[in-house]
């Protein structure tokens, strides 16, 4: 998604670890026996049974499939001979691999830095005290909560090269029309740009509730200093928003990694390749073709997973330690 | 900078972010023959309503399946996380702290992967096309964040009011019926409200799971306007616009829940 943006897109906004009393590990004291462990297992017995047959399993089908070499027929009947790492292999080797490498990277490095950009720059201007603060920091989550595909079908339809509103409006600025989803060379711009104005609502929210917590005391000491909005800005606002951000990038690194559903919509990665990401050409190779090849397509979102694991451990050790202090 | 001009650039801002949103509902209120107009007309001076005719012709098959699937994930999630947020928020079990992880990690995986290894499984058991199996994977969607929502919110209710029923594990179950779960409510709320709004948009699962079968959900009926290289936009657009509904009227009637759901996961309270 980019549900799910995400999904937050970040469709995909997401959840903390239990953060107080369910981390076993603190040695605290209890004020009362432990109910009998049976007794808790019962009600977690459905999730972990859950997360067993529908995570777990699809995750191992998936690893799987990208040891195998599938055909349709061997798909259904299950009987595909086991080849190791060859579908890793061949995707390494795959002309598509560089530019779907480099198209992921960029796609997440520029849409992370935009997106966190305009969201503190508005959450800044949002933590001021005016009519209508509240009720606009709102309507900003739109964009969030509508779903991938009206957003993707609204852009594609905005940026079309002849009747599109975008063009229209540049032309009005005296700039030539731009094939925006037509053209190599700008196809991944337009799915960047739709993505960051999925992704703005996010930041935004999760940076304004950070400035909450700075105490207005300090503002109004610096104030007295004499130090401008902006040094205000970078002395004060900036370092001490610094956990919130930390947090915030890398959820939304998490979750841009993963972005399928603006680009697939949009361009399909097209055309030839230049808006692919692993996310995109993965589904394609599985999905995407009349003669699907499950196997290569499974071994780049295998790529994919790993990617996104490192990070969430990463994400995960920054919250608990920024949890602990 | 004086407040009335604070407001003045609020507005502006606003404007710009949800120019989309306004050229979205515009387009699907313009009349055919003035889509590819050139300049746009930037208001429905000419407005039709026949965009939304196609929509009621066409696509309330799309739109119910949509709210069936929508209101199955809902409970299939309810169901399974809230029991699971009283054992981990409550009875904290040894191991409690590792399925809490797990299920932190389960939101890493990118929807794509998750779709596939589900097409393998649904194809063996004969599950593709079937309405209580999309159910199933959507909920994979809603289920991790519903968990530690849950636990999050379970966490603050007073342990003295649950001590008194606590001697054995059997009370334990009507601690959580009557009196755990009628207190979380606003946990419900939120946890109901996300679990809708992300089945009810999904789209990766929806395109590989039941593509092509007899109930389809509203994301693929737009999808199947697009890929159709249909131009009647305004039918597109009217399409989307009806599918944005359950959003708007989440904003309106649950913007607080919205909020709280979107900073649980990254912020300190």
């Amino acid at each position: 998604m980019s549900t799910s943006r995400s999904q937050l897109t970040i469709r995909t906004t997401q959840a903390p670890p239990p953060r107080t009393e369910s981390r076993g590990a603190a040695p605290q004291p209890r004020r009362r026996p432990a109910s009998p462990l049976w007794a808790a297992w019962a009600f977690l017995a459905p999730v972990t049974l859950y997360l067993g047959l529908f995570y777990a399993y699809p995750l191992y089908r998936n690893l799987d499939l990208s040891l195998r070499d599938y055909t349709v027929r061997s798909f259904v009947q299950g009987d595909a001979p086991f080849t190791g790492l060859a579908n890793y292999r061949k995707i390494l080797d795959d002309p598509t691999f560089a530019p779907a490498l480099l198209h992921t990277a960029v796609f997440t490095a520029v849409c992370l830095v935009f997106q966190y950009a305009i969201g503190l720059a508005l959450a800044v201007f949002f933590h001021q005290n005016f009519r209508l603060s509240a009720t606009l920091r709102a309507l900003f989550l739109v964009p969030w909560l509508l779903p991938l595909i009206v957003s993707a079908s609204t852009w594609s339809w905005m940026l079309n090269s002849e009747s599109g509103v975008v063009n229209t409006l540049l032309g009005a600025l005296g700039v030539g029309p731009v094939n925006w989803l037509t053209s190599p060379s700008w196809s991944l711009t337009s799915v960047i740009i739709a993505n960051i104005w999925i992704g703005v609502p996010f930041n935004l929210v999760v940076l304004h509730s950070g400035l909450q917590s700075i105490p207005a005391g300090l503002y109004e000491a610096a104030a007295l200093d004499g130090a401008g909005a902006w040094q205000r800005f970078w002395r004060i606002t900036f370092p001490l928003l610094r956990p919130v951000s930390a947090i915030t990038l890398l959820l939304g690194l998490v979750y841009t990694l993963k972005v399928f559903d603006i680009i697939w919509i949009m361009t399909k990665g097209g055309p030839a390749d230049s808006s692919t990401t692993f996310a995109t050409w993965s589904y394609r190779l599985g999905f995407g073709n009349l003669l699907p090849a499950f196997g290569p397509g499974a071994a780049v979102g295998n790529l994919l997973v790993v990617a996104a694991l490192v990070f969430g451990l990463i994400y995960v050790r920054v919250q608990r330690k920024q949890a602990l202090s | 900078m004086t407040r009335p001009l604070k407001t003045a650039l609020g507005l502006l801002f606003t404007g710009i972010m949800l120019f989309p949103v306004y050229w979205m509902v515009n387009v699907s209120f313009t009349r055919d023959q003035d889509m590819r107009k050139s300049p746009p007309d930037l208001f429905p001076v000419h407005g039709t309503l026949a965009g939304y005719r196609t929509v009621l012709d066409e696509q309330l098959p799309y739109l119910g399946t949509s709210l069936v699937i929508g209101l199955g994930t809902v409970v299939l999630t309810v169901a399974l996380a809230a029991p699971a947020g009283y054992a981990l928020a409550k009875l904290r079990p040894r191991g409690g702290g590792v399925l809490g992880f797990l299920l932190l990690a389960a939101q890493m995986i990118p929807g794509i992967i998750m779709a596939m290894g589900f097409y393998a499984i649904y194809l063996q058991l004969g599950l593709l096309q079937s309405v209580p199996g999309l159910i199933v994977a959507d909920s994979t969607l809603a289920v991790p964040f519903a968990v530690l929502i849950f636990t999050a919110f379970m966490s603050g209710i007073p342990g003295e009011l649950l001590q008194a029923a606590q001697v054995d594990g059997a009370r334990a179950l009507r601690t959580f019926w009557s009196v755990v779960l009628p207190m979380s409510r606003n946990a419900v709320v939120t946890v109901s409200l996300f679990a809708f709004l992300w089945s009810w948009s999904d789209f990766v699962f929806a395109g590989t799971l039941v593509n092509g079968g007899a109930h389809e959900p509203i994301t693929l009926g737009i999808y199947h306007y697009i890929g159709n290289n249909n131009q009647e936009w305004n039918a597109i657009m009217a399409t989307a616009v009806v599918a944005s509904l359950p959003a708007a009227v989440i904003l309106v009637l649950a913007q607080r829940y919205v909020a709280a759901g979107v900073t649980a996961g990254a912020v300190k309270d």
